[in-house]
């Protein structure tokens, strides 16, 4: 609307021209430490859980589903298309529904489901955060609607940090429109400071760690 | 021979406080230093400045500059009168080259008192006693803006017989603020009493700092609220003997 | 000050749960930033500071270029840019855009912009209903109130406050667990969601080398409200950019911590454009509107320009001696706190709340706290000058004027000082030496003394300045 208007502005605030070149900015900072698997995945388990989230390694595919199962007890879930969920057998399970690609046959699923179970791309050990991508394969609202989710992750996913993430992945946005770090159920102090959580998203999580 | 030392013992102890003067000369010529008082002193311009009068701060601190061109080392017995001369000189003389490059000489002579003690005379302990239990509170200008915060409690942690507490909220803002204190008196006699309700929390029966202006602060509110704890100026405790 | 700002102040002075309220909620963030940003835990912490400094600065320096970068990689990614030069411009394209869309409910991420330019009132003026999500800020709007924080909008608010807005405004019986305070809230707010027509955000950052907007946030609020409906507005000010999506490896360590002392909040969104190439959900729609307001003045001031590095972490507003005893709704404007504090006159006038500058004891704790290392006492410093120079050329102030020139005059003319000393003390009572004053006559108590001995004893004038006895040695 005003945009001749706003960029002249700011232009003769700085004293700039049009097209006029810029410094170097200040160089980038990532440090990545080095810490082998086994580490990583301790911190990551470790840290999912002070947030009062769930972490499994699981020894094997049938490891995994035996974990997934226990934690559905029965109740309704809905499994994005990635596929590690169909070759760990997890989309598998009694009860799970998968392969949706519809949008709004999604949605009304997600709103009654009592589980999400996503795979999740990266995995950041110093945080015990997931890192989602939305993708033909992984759709936003499984993550988000019902008020339980569980993530599979594979171990070589298991990366130190954010800044570990960003050096590998230094533009998110070639790759998709969303990208997501989740770490910990979600949670709202809005009142008089004291956490509930699950306010909108999950209350409940737990990963899977392949 | 010894050292000369300038003393800028600032308005309000000239005024209100002289026996911190005082003590500041003491402990200084006991340390041997030859301590000197420019008389046409008076005023840093601080007051004027935080109240938004540049011309009148600028007006002052020129006559600052005179008064103690040619000091040595210039000795300042608060925070906030040391960091209006050391760091915002730079602002005021913004757009006069000369006095900006005559404040800029002289900023590094200029010491808070208790940094004098410890770079320039390198000492720690100048031989002070004093039988009481005190707690200290950090001056904000001390704090932050001359990073003074160790410095005076291991020059009071040697003071013979004398008990230091630290109470929580330590670099909390006593609330003076300069004009603030009468402009905002309410919030600032609010932030007095929180500032009083830690120092009561340690059971000391003094609170040390290195600024007047807070001590008086602190003083004036205690006294308001009838309490028997006093203030003291690092320099009278380690004057102390 | 305004006779309104005296007022609020001592208003909220009074409030003893109030009081209670401010300085508990402040404590406990005071306390989790101090518990996250351990040596430990954030070795690199000071380091950090300076380094977001630099990026900010180098950033706002050529705001034009990331603007345009900016712009190019959203319209690449299949998204619009919106330049709005202030808030009726904001409020005509999304009504208009409604309009086309026939759109009727509006959901709302936090944002402090739209509360700034007011956006919620200008589409209820055209029937459009726009619902706030984050509880917080759900609570404060149905309250019809101002955020009374940056971060915490309904830090005030008590559980039995918040159980009587709830029956009130939604009919529910009066529930006074916080817990199933909200549940109703989520209840409430999940219909919205998935019935809107369009979704409405803030941006934390907006990333210029991605086209990107990233959102900072700990409900889920922000995600649903920017994944469900079909269109997601993001509405930002021009200064939220930072060049790569690569420097948030920084920011995000810094906001999170300087926030509310997590390392990262529980869902940090990277979005950069509609849905694209088969993904399932999303919006179809994505506009990020890019505001100015009075940021290009602010932009336009060598000494002020850094008050654009904020990251809106409220920090400041914890740190902040005064803002714990004044609050959030003593302040003038939407900005609280210290930030408020150099926002407001910038972006309003300083003639707007004059007192407001003031406001500060210049303790620096607010400096000492900021992660992108803005100088705000050094910007009340300015701000105070501008005030008087501004009162000048009004002719108002001019006893104070009067008076600071005469002790102007008399601090250059040492023996005039002296004189003046001797003479404030001999008309002061007498004392034995000991006592503070407790009280003054009239006749002798300007304002200012008056104001003082309000709160505190005045003390007792020495014998002797110090010059004498230094004379008398």
């Amino acid at each position: 609307m005003s945009r001749e208007h706003v960029l002249h502005k700011v232009r003769t605030a700085l004293a700039r021209s049009t097209g006029q070149p810029i410094e170097e900015p200040p160089p980038v900072r990532l440090r990545v430490p080095v810490v082998d698997l086994e580490d990583r995945i301790k911190s990551f388990c470790e840290r999912v859980e002070a947030l009062a989230g769930k972490a499994h390694r699981a020894t094997s595919d049938s490891d995994a589903r035996a974990y997934v199962a226990g934690v559905l007890a029965g109740r309704s879930a809905v499994a994005s298309n990635a596929p590690i969920l169909r070759e760990s057998g997890v989309a598998a399970l009694d009860g799970v529904v998968t392969g949706i690609t519809d949008r709004l046959e999604l949605r009304s699923l997600c709103e009654n489901a009592a589980c999400g179970i996503t795979a999740a791309d990266y995995a950041l050990a110093d945080t015990g955060s997931l890192v989602m991508l939305a993708s033909p394969q992984e759709a936003r609202m499984i993550s988000l609607l019902p008020p339980m989710h569980i993530a599979i992750v594979a171990r070589d996913r298991l990366l130190t940090g954010l800044d570990e993430l960003l050096s590998i992945l230094p533009y998110p946005a070639e790759q998709t429109s969303s990208m997501v770090l989740i770490t910990g159920p979600s949670r709202t102090a809005d009142i008089e400071q004291i956490l509930v959580r699950g306010v909108h998203g999950p209350g409940e999580i737990h990963v899977v760690v392949i | 021979m010894a050292i000369r030392v300038s003393l800028f013992v600032t308005c309000i102890v000239d005024q209100l406080f002289p026996k911190v003067g005082l003590a500041v000369v003491d402990v200084l010529e006991r340390l041997g230093f030859q301590v000197d008082f420019p008389e046409r002193q008076t005023c840093c311009g601080q007051p004027a400045f935080n109240s938004g009068y540049r011309e009148e701060s600028r007006q002052v601190a020129r006559h600052f500059l005179d008064v103690f061109a040619d000091a040595d080392y210039i000795v300042v017995p608060s925070g906030s009168c040391t960091s209006m001369v050391s760091h915002h000189f730079a602002d005021i003389f913004e757009s006069e080259p000369e006095n900006l490059e005559r404040a800029r000489r002289l900023a590094p002579k200029v010491f808070e008192f208790s940094r004098f003690l410890l770079e320039v005379a390198g000492v720690e302990d100048v031989g002070a006693r004093l039988n009481e239990v005190v707690t200290y509170h950090d001056s904000c200008h001390a704090l932050r803006e001359l990073q003074i915060k160790d410095g005076p409690r291991r020059l009071l942690a040697n003071v013979r017989g004398l008990q230091v507490r630290e109470m929580d909220a330590a670099d909390e803002c006593c609330g003076f603020g300069g004009t603030f204190s009468v402009k905002f008196a309410e919030v600032s006699g609010g932030m007095a009493r929180a500032k009083i309700d830690s120092i009561l929390r340690t059971g000391a029966s003094a609170v040390v700092s290195v600024d007047s202006s807070c001590l008086m602060q602190l003083q004036g509110a205690l006294s308001r609220a009838g309490l028997p704890v006093r203030t003291m100026h690092l320099a009278e405790v380690l004057a102390s003997r | 000050m305004s006779a309104v700002f005296d007022e609020k102040i001592h208003a909220t002075l009074a409030d003893t749960k109030l009081q209670l309220a401010i300085y508990t909620a402040t404590g406990r963030l005071i306390e989790k930033r101090r518990k996250a940003i351990t040596p430990d835990l954030c070795p690199d912490y000071q380091e950090l500071r300076s380094h977001a400094n630099d990026v900010k600065r180098h950033t706002i320096e050529h705001l034009d270029y990331y603007l345009e970068e900016f712009e190019a990689k959203v319209t690449a990614h299949g998204g619009t840019v919106v330049f709005c030069k202030d808030g009726e411009e904001v409020a005509d394209f999304v009504l208009s855009l409604a309009k086309e869309r026939r759109a009727q409910l509006i959901v709302k991420s936090k944002s402090m912009t739209t509360e700034e330019v007011d956006l919620n009132e200008r589409l209820e003026h055209h029937q459009l209903e726009a619902v706030e999500t984050d509880l917080g800020e759900y609570l404060i709007q149905l309250a019809h109130e101002r955020p009374y924080h940056i971060v915490a909008p309904a830090l005030h608010k008590t559980r039995e406050q918040v159980a009587d807005l709830l029956s009130a405004k939604l009919g529910v019986p009066r529930e006074i667990i916080i817990e199933k305070q909200t549940m109703i809230a989520r209840a409430v707010l999940r219909e919205k969601f998935l019935a809107a027509d369009i979704g409405i955000s803030g941006a934390n950052f907006l990333v210029a080398d991605s086209g990107a907007v990233v959102l900072v946030e700990n409900e889920g609020n922000a995600r649903l409200t920017t994944s469900a409906p079909k269109i997601h507005i993001a509405i930002a000010g021009i200064e939220k950019l930072i060049p790569r999506a690569q420097d948030l490896a920084v920011f995000l360590k810094l906001l999170g911590r300087s926030a509310t002392g997590q390392p990262l909040t529980v869902y940090t969104s990277f979005l950069s454009g509609p849905r694209r190439g088969g993904e399932i959900d999303g919006p179809d729609e994505f506009y990020v509107v890019l505001l100015d307001n009075g940021r290009t003045k602010v932009l336009a001031d060598r000494e002020k320009r850094e008050s654009l590095y904020c990251i809106r972490c409220g920090a400041c507003l914890n740190h902040c001696p005064v803002y714990r005893k004044i609050g959030g709704h003593s302040f003038p404007w939407v900005y609280s706190g210290p930030i408020g504090a150099i926002l407001t006159p910038q972006f309003l006038g300083v003639n707007h709340e004059p007192g407001l500058p003031f406001a500060s004891s210049l303790c620096g704790a607010c400096a000492e706290v900021c992660p992108v290392k803005i100088d705000i006492p050094k910007i009340l410093l300015e701000l105070r000058s501008e005030v008087k120079k501004a009162e000048e050329r009004e002719g108002s102030s001019r006893l104070e004027r009067l008076a600071f020139r005469m002790w102007a005059w008399t601090m250059r003319h040492p023996r005039i000082y002296e004189m003046a000393g001797m003479a404030a003390a001999s008309l002061a009572p007498s004392s034995d030496g000991r006592g503070w004053v407790k009280s003054l006559p009239s006749a002798m108590s300007p304002p200012p003394v008056r104001a003082w001995l309000s709160q505190r004893d005045l003390p007792p004038p020495p014998p002797k300045s110090f010059r004498q006895m230094w004379r008398e040695r």
